[in-house]
């Protein structure tokens, strides 16, 4: 069997599964992004007990294995009475674990606005709401975006691990292919080959525009 | 259905047993990993354009597709060219290369890292480029590379589940296993939680405390 034939036969399973992948993708960033802008600020909170919370959920999660947590969202849950569908346990655990690691992120990012920004906004006598809407939150991004960028190249790898708890996404569909027909060189290859070109030609240019755009707003046109 | 503390104690010397295996997975893929970010290393070093080329498109490839398709890769595309390997050998290769692609950003940054003023240094007391290497620049470079080494051990660490998905009978296996065969998952993949918490958690703190002593001896911050 030719490549050509193979593609003409399964092509359309893995583009159906691909487009499953990149729901997770999108649906997991958005839920990702939110949970870390809440508990980084947790992290900086002056209340003991708010940061500690922050503290525990960003060590447990950064701490323990993704796979563990898909498996314990999709099969040890329902122990608990909460059954969730494979999708959203998958969208859960990615959302959950990687917010871990860009908490730290943005608690870095929004330390690493200098003081004097700060102290200068209260000496033009802004508002806190204007304070940090028009002079920290621009700062921040320029600082937090490479770092995000890499963390959400990495989740969309990490979207691969969905297919473990029975997302049909693009890895269920070219492990489901390899074993009907055999062909692994075949339907693997491509798998990582359409992973690369969503990375490469999607996500990453997507991220880095981002970074323009943020950076631009700050007045830094190189980046 | 709760927590039954007898099944917990009856699976607990298997998942000990079975946590041995992960952190020899763990420790076996790390050093094949910093063998593998040498040669990257090398393959962008060399002066020729087009192995440089070549090698950097290898490095974001491996780097930009997910860690599972590419053990499904290596396990069931090998066989195809004759070469049949064990599960546990495909998984250390695998491994080794996909984390030897990220250990050799931390080399070269490590490199990097050493100042300009240092080789100039050397060209002018008319040092070798070895003798350069050996007792100058490398013996710089080197603190600055541990926080990263370290960090992507414990990564390798989390990531060993994955190798449960070809066969590897390590802590996630031998989770799945018990949980299936007593249809009880919840004190297993709990019981492996726990394990990885208890392990990383402690490796992290060292990694970064070895980062901070590193800041200081640098002089990043004040002692």
């Amino acid at each position: 069997m030719t490549y050509f034939e193979f593609l003409n036969e399964h092509g359309v399973t893995l583009l159906l599964g691909t487009v499953t992948t990149v729901k997770v993708l999108v649906c997991s960033m958005i839920l990702y992004v939110i949970i870390s802008m809440i508990f980084g600020l947790m992290r900086l909170s002056k209340n003991r007990a708010i940061q500690g919370i922050a503290t525990v959920y960003i060590e447990f999660f950064r701490g323990t294995s993704l796979l563990v947590q898909l498996f314990w969202a999709y099969y040890v849950l329902p122990f608990f009475g909460i059954s969730l569908e494979a999708f959203t346990a998958g969208v859960v655990a990615l959302g959950l674990n990687f917010g871990a690691y860009g908490a730290e992120i943005v608690r870095a990012g929004i330390l690493a606005v200098p003081r004097g920004q700060w102290e200068a906004a209260h000496a033009l006598n802004f508002t806190p709401a204007k304070r940090i809407k028009r002079i920290i939150i621009p700062q921040i991004f320029p600082i937090i975006l490479p770092p995000a960028a890499n963390l959400t190249v990495e989740l969309l790898k990490a979207t691969a691990l969905v297919a473990l708890v029975t997302v049909v996404d693009l890895t269920f569909e070219a492990k489901q292919i390899n074993s009907i027909t055999w062909l692994s060189a075949q339907c693997f290859g491509t798998a990582l080959l359409i992973y690369y070109i969503i990375a490469r030609f999607a996500l990453v240019p997507f991220l880095r525009w981002l970074e323009v755009l943020a950076a631009r707003k700050v007045g830094k046109e190189r980046i | 259905m709760g927590w039954r503390w007898d099944f917990t104690f009856e699976i607990l010397p298997q998942m000990a047993i079975a946590t041995l295996n992960t952190i020899l997975a763990a420790g076996v893929g790390y050093a094949i990993a910093l063998i593998v970010g040498l040669f990257f290393l090398l393959g962008q070093k060399t002066p020729f354009k087009i192995v440089n080329w070549i090698n950097r498109e290898i490095v974001e490839f491996i780097r930009s597709t997910p860690l599972l398709i590419q053990l499904f890769f290596v396990y069931f595309v090998l066989p195809q060219f004759g070469i049949t390997l064990s599960a546990w050998v495909c998984g250390m290769i695998t491994i080794g290369l996909h984390f030897g692609t990220y250990l050799s950003e931390v080399y070269r940054g490590a490199l990097e890292g050493v100042p300009k003023s240092q080789w100039e240094a050397c060209r002018a007391l008319n040092f070798s480029t070895i003798y350069t290497y050996r007792r100058i620049v490398l013996p710089q470079a080197f603190p600055i590379a541990i926080p990263g080494m370290g960090n992507y051990l414990v990564g390798i660490f989390k990531d060993t589940p994955l190798l449960s998905t070809i066969g590897v009978a390590e802590l996630f296996h031998a989770a799945t296993a018990v949980g299936g065969y007593n249809y009880r998952y919840l004190e297993p993949y709990t019981l492996v939680g726990i394990i990885f918490l208890t392990l990383s958690i402690p490796a992290a703190m060292w990694v970064r405390k070895l980062e901070n002593d590193v800041n200081k001896a640098q002089g990043k911050i004040k002692k």
